[in-house]
């Protein structure tokens, strides 16, 4: 653990570190980190938050997907210091506090869509962005949002009544709009 | 699967960019959107020993239809050039292979100036600078200087971009001057094994038509099939030949010859050229269908 006072990351001898100023789940957030420190580790490591997982690192299999000012993007293919100032949603800021799980969540645990969860979490954040762009997305709209975001248990098919489902409970969920 | 401890630092203009690129007395990579650097970085294939970030430079962030070319700033994502209507209107071969570019998480952040400086043989937009004689402006700290797409793939993630400099913009013309003043049509299609991956074999298309309506002449930028994206003029195959679909088995013989693509684990040569032969027809046929279309406008 950290002395009090000093912020949060390991210092790796002889190596460079930079304050870097984030926005996690609503909260300011600083570390200080080497300018290698991937945002997945950053994350992780110097924040604690491990509902972001890491599966192959180098941007194809989706898990580590967190939104970055509101769009998906992969947190392993983000150094943190480049991310300097940003606003960052990971799974655990997906539901508002007290509230529950967010229509997503509760769509996945409806429909199963998920076995051993490993990849969820990036599908979770993935879907939540997808869903704000496209409410009403159709089967080949789903399958395209999903589509960057592997899944070794599901088979994809539960993952995809999912994103129909979410979309079910956020349109029951929203004020009736203009006709 | 970590990068190596880099330096860093972050200009805040494209005149303190240069200064830093021009100061570094190491290997210093630009960083943009880092889609492609950072993996590299963290499979340590890429080395650098200072990262110059230029995320700051939102003077950069840009796409704009300027003097007959999409202007595409090096900070613009991908997802700022394919959601931009400008750009669409003006050049739709940008949005037609941008959806083959990865996903949208890492179009939301990868930008297309930094694709095409990446210059990996396998990137749709390198293909598409190639295809429509497009250029990359860069600037270091002696000056500007503008590099035709012709001249700028050197090879495999190798481009004319020289240490100190900084690629700006790229500019995609909206009238090719391979097609003159004919009416053109694009086409793009792309075959990878699964959905966003890099691309087994892939081409753009232009085709235009002739005074009498029929097609006046085509040419085609391939990627994944060598060092480089490989411009082939089919124009030979198909001119005068109708707009109907009647030429095109012969375009796909003359790219089968005049392309030499290799093996790897994914497509023997032989696959790969066969591909080569039946995109070419898929993409003609959609770049004659969009020419005609206009036409009939």
């Amino acid at each position: 653990m950290s002395a009090a006072g000093d912020l949060p990351g390991a210092k790796p001898p002889g190596e460079e570190l930079h304050e870097v100023r984030l926005t996690v789940n609503g909260e300011v957030r600083t570390v200080r980190v080497p300018a290698r420190r991937l945002l997945s580790d950053c994350l992780r490591h110097d924040l604690g938050l491990t509902g972001t997982h890491v599966g192959c690192e180098h941007g194809v299999c989706g898990a580590c997907t967190v939104l970055l000012d509101g769009a998906p993007v992969r947190s392993c293919l983000l150094l943190a210091v480049s991310a300097e100032g940003a606003s960052i949603t990971t799974v655990e800021g997906l539901a508002e506090p007290g509230s529950g799980l967010s229509p997503v969540q509760q769509a996945f645990r409806e429909c199963h869509g998920l076995q051993c969860g490993f990849c969820t979490p990036g599908f979770l954040t993935t879907i939540t962005a997808g869903l704000r762009e496209n409410p009403d997305p159709d089967d080949g709209q789903a399958r395209e949002m999903i589509g960057g975001n592997l899944c070794r248990c599901t088979g994809y098919q539960n993952i995809l009544a999912s994103v129909h489902r979410a979309a079910e409970l956020m349109r029951a969920a929203a004020p009736a709009g203009p006709a | 699967m970590k990068p190596r401890p880099v330096g860093y630092t972050r200009p805040e203009s494209v005149a303190e960019a240069l200064v830093a690129l021009a100061t570094v007395d190491a290997e210093a990579k630009v960083l943009a959107g880092g889609q492609s650097l950072v993996p590299l970085m963290s499979m340590r294939l890429a080395s650098p020993d200072v990262l110059v970030d230029i995320n700051r430079l939102t003077e950069l962030s840009y796409v704009r239809v300027a003097d007959g070319q999409v202007c595409v700033g090096a900070l613009a994502r991908h997802t700022d050039v394919l959601t931009s209507k400008a750009a669409a209107a003006a050049q739709p071969l940008l949005g037609k292979a941008l959806r083959f570019v990865a996903h949208p998480a890492i179009r939301n952040r990868g930008t297309t100036v930094g694709s095409i400086v990446h210059a990996d043989p396998a990137g749709e937009m390198p293909a598409v600078l190639a295809l429509l004689s497009g250029e990359v402006r860069v600037a270091s700290a002696a000056g500007e200087r503008s590099i035709p797409a012709g001249e700028f793939f050197l090879g495999p993630l190798e481009s004319d971009v020289q240490p100190g400099e900084l690629a700006l913009e790229v500019r995609f013309p909206v009238r090719p001057a391979a097609a003159g003043t004919a009416l053109a049509g694009t086409g793009f299609a792309e075959i990878s094994r699964r959905r966003g991956d890099y691309a087994v074999c892939g081409v753009a298309v232009l085709a235009w038509l002739g005074t009498d309506g029929s097609v006046g002449g085509a040419r085609a930028a391939y990627l994944s099939v060598g060092p480089a994206p490989v411009v082939v003029d089919l124009t030979d195959a198909v001119a005068g030949h109708g707009a109907d679909a009647a030429s095109f088995p012969a375009a796909a013989r003359l790219a089968r010859a005049r392309l030499a693509p290799g093996a790897d684990m994914h497509a023997t040569v032989a696959y790969r050229r066969h591909l080569a032969g039946v995109l070419t027809e898929r993409a003609l046929a959609e770049a004659v269908a969009d020419a005609r279309e206009k036409a009939a406008a």
